[in-house]
């Protein structure tokens, strides 16, 4: 590859992604860029909503690769994540291969020698063949690479966290029965993650750490841009103004990106011109999660759309 | 620039960062990626890299910026050169490296180079020279406010005062008026290296100087803490319950698996004629921790009983079920006060409605034993906090008897020292007799071992 400036490079990343669909800050193609370059996972946190599952989508979808998911969860293990033993097969095999095996130890006259032979084939049945991958195997056998996208690995139990360990540092998991499988090419991997407990030091080590916050509002204007092309531009300034004002209130469930271009496709569906206090009312429950934020921010919506729209002759 | 991210990391440790060997080889492996050229992306790349947090992003981040606000001059300057032969050589940030130290050494032995220096007024090379001269006086070292008078005058003398000394004794005789003007930019020097000094004590001397008030925290007496360490003091204590928290609260899964169950094992495989597919194994039997706490409030103790009702407060997560109780002439019950608000409101209430009276163990201990006496089972840890001074009312040894009977063990933590036990109106001695553990516990330190072996025992 030709030695190319960093931030040409970085520029690069954030039209690809944009052309996905997916507005990156600098802050995320800056990540995105050295994960490549320096072939580290990256572990990105932040709230719910503002994307952090997406990145992963958009840069498969950039790259043109495939994307392979592990959705974490409480209780996930080895077998769900890494591989299992096809042990149905192995038994109706053992069945079928019953004459087989007969004749092949018939040949041998005492104990001791019938049970040499039986190790010299032993091994067939702990073979590739008896192996099904799970997510993170699959993802070290693409032979083009691929996107691995670990999803809410705070989801997970701690000891799973030590399974990722190796996987996260070379690329490689060890199956006791088969020895070491490393990566054909080594897989792009995004872990996101909630915090809703704490990770590791080992695992956060391993990773590029990326935090992905509430946009600032340009940014935002952009992502709806993207997402929401029909939406005339006054509108978009001022429902972005909006749910910046909102955020700026003490809420249960902050709105993310996520419920921003829900809105904006409800506005859009409702034909609204402009922001009113009528319609803005109507539309909250699209916005807030909870009865008690509804609650809260009713009062504060004529002075939170004034702001929005004053907000807007200046910007 | 190497030694310069070097020293970076050591700055951002001194900014509370951890920085592995580990973290810092990645660092300068996405470093050498991004180069020096963009600020913003090597601030990016630093942080992506170093920070596991979001509260480590924000110290890195300004540790970055007072990092690298002064040496701006210089990278400058770097630049120019490094763009200059950029073109044929690759490598480039090393080989100016070179060139520009190669250039800061050979100043000193030429003839007045810092005065030359001073008076062509070139603040690019001046910050240059005060850079390589702090490298010089390894300015990275310097650990307290003390030391700033010695770290000026050893960067003043890397950088050639004695030379410039001898100049300006000598212009003084031939060009009275060069003199005057080379004596003010000396003054404006040493303001410089000053600064420098400064910035290098924020930068590096953090990390240090926090560890030894940390460690002197930890084993001051609680009860005298200045009002100006409290916040410090609530930080050091959630620290402690945190790691108490990491400690005890991970491998009880892993551990919990015991023999195999032979019989299970055999009937669950009875379908493939007893060939064992499936194993069951046995659990091992563990007791429910289970935590009362008694904590007296009155006046004498209550600072203590506010932090140890706050690591109380932050062990919620280890241990499920624990209730916690205050009293000083009557109890009540503050579980709920403790796990449904923050912790500074609910000191706050819980010193409103039982706080600071006179301590009255007796009436308290009856006031237990009427109502909660039932929920003590012989799994319960019962610990009780306090000095057991109960101004010579009667102290109602026989229902401490009673609790320690129906639970599994009780422990005494007393903020006073041994030679205190049993003066005046202490009642130690007499309570001790029905306590498994007694124990001293005036400072952090020796909070969390208590609290440490407390919660060890249902491991």
């Amino acid at each position: 590859m030709a030695e190319q400036k960093p931030s040409t490079a970085i520029e690069a990343v954030e039209s690809g992604l944009a052309a996905q669909g997916y507005i990156a800050s600098r802050q995320i193609a800056t990540a995105v860029y050295l994960s490549q370059q320096i072939e580290k996972p990256i572990l990105v946190e932040g709230p719910a909503g503002v994307g952090k599952t997406e990145l992963a989508k958009a840069i498969a979808a950039w790259r043109g690769m495939k994307m392979i998911r592990l959705q974490c969860y409480e209780g996930l293990d080895e077998a769900k994540a890494l591989y299992e033993w096809k042990y149905a097969k192995q038994l109706l095999y053992t069945q079928i291969l019953k004459d087989k095996l007969g004749e092949v130890l018939g040949g041998a006259r005492t104990l001791h020698a019938a049970l040499e032979q039986l190790h010299d084939f032993g091994d067939v049945f702990f073979s590739k063949e008896f192996v099904e991958p799970r997510p993170l195997l699959q993802a070290l056998e693409q032979p083009g690479g691929c996107v691995l996208l670990i999803d809410e690995i705070d989801k997970s139990d701690a000891e799973f966290e030590s399974l990722l360990l190796e996987i996260l540092s070379d690329f490689q998991v060890t199956i006791p029965e088969l020895g070491t499988v490393s990566a054909i090419t080594p897989p792009t991997v995004i872990l996101t993650s909630n915090s809703e407990r704490d990770l590791g030091d080992a695992l956060k080590r391993r990773c590029l750490h990326l935090h992905i916050g509430f946009p600032e509002q340009r940014l935002e204007e952009r992502i709806v841009e993207s997402r929401v092309p029909n939406i005339s531009q006054t509108l978009r300034r001022q429902m972005v103004g909006f749910i910046h004002e909102i955020r700026s209130l003490d809420l249960k469930k902050l709105p993310s990106v996520s419920e921003t271009i829900d809105w904006a496709r409800v506005l859009v569906l409702l034909q609204a011109r402009e922001l009113d206090t009528a319609i803005v009312k109507d539309t909250l429950n699209v916005l807030l999660k909870y009865e008690s934020d509804i609650e809260a921010a009713t009062p504060q919506v004529t002075t939170f759309i004034a702001k929005a729209a004053r907000s807007n002759v200046f910007g | 620039m190497r030694e310069n991210l070097h020293r970076f990391f050591r700055a951002a440790r001194g900014a509370g960062v951890h920085v592995s060997p580990a973290e810092s080889i990645d660092a300068m492996r996405a470093v050498r990626q991004v180069g020096f050229s963009d600020r913003a992306i090597l601030r990016d790349a630093l942080l992506l890299t170093l920070a596991k947090s979001q509260d480590e992003k924000l110290a890195l981040g300004d540790c970055f910026d007072l990092f690298f606000s002064q040496p701006e001059p210089r990278q400058d300057q770097r630049e120019a050169d490094s763009d200059a032969d950029a073109s044929q050589d690759p490598d480039q940030s090393p080989s100016s490296d070179a060139t520009g130290e190669a250039g800061e050494s050979q100043r000193p032995e030429g003839l007045g180079p810092l005065a030359q220096m001073l008076l062509s007024q070139d603040r690019n090379a001046i910050a240059a020279a005060i850079a390589s001269a702090s490298g010089a006086a390894s300015l990275s070292d310097i650990r307290y406010s003390t030391q700033r008078g010695i770290f000026s005058s050893r960067i003043l003398d890397a950088m050639g005062l004695q030379r410039l000394r001898d100049d300006l004794d000598e212009l003084t005789a031939s060009n009275p008026a060069l003199a005057e003007r080379l004596r003010a930019a000396l003054d404006a020097l040493r303001e410089a290296v000053r600064d420098t000094v400064s910035q290098g004590l924020a930068l590096y001397a953090r990390e240090e100087t926090e560890n030894l008030r940390n460690e002197i925290l930890r084993n001051a007496p609680l009860a005298r803490i200045e009002r100006r360490q409290l916040e410090q003091m609530r930080a050091l204590i959630r620290q402690i319950a945190r790691r108490l928290r990491e400690r005890y609260s991970k491998p009880r899964k892993r551990q919990r698996r015991g023999h195999l169950d032979v019989r299970r094992t055999l009937r669950r495989n009875a379908a493939w004629s007893g060939v064992p597919f499936l194993t069951a194994w046995k659990r091992k039997h563990r007791d429910r921790p289970k935590i009362v706490a008694l904590c007296d409030v009155s006046g004498s103790v209550a600072q203590v009983s506010d932090f140890f009702l706050l690591l109380i407060h932050s062990l919620h997560e280890v241990v499920d079920d624990v209730r916690s109780f205050a009293f000083s002439s009557h109890l009540i019950e503050v579980s709920d006060i403790l796990e449904k608000q923050s912790p500074e409101e609910a000191m706050a209430e819980i010193m409103s409605k039982v706080g600071f009276g006179s301590s009255d163990y007796g009436s308290s201990l009856v006031d237990f034993e009427k109502e909660f006496m039932r929920m003590l089972t012989p799994q319960t840890t019962v610990i009780v906090l306090g000095d057991a001074r109960s101004n010579n009312l009667d102290p109602r040894a026989d229902i401490l008897r009673r609790i320690s009977e129906r639970s599994k063990r009780v422990v005494w933590l007393n903020p006073e020292g041994r030679l205190a036990w049993g003066f005046g109106d202490s009642e130690m001695p007499r309570y001790a007799t029905f306590c498994s553990v007694v124990r001293q516990c005036a400072t952090a330190q020796q909070l969390e071992r208590a609290v440490s072996d407390i919660v060890a025992t249902y491991q």
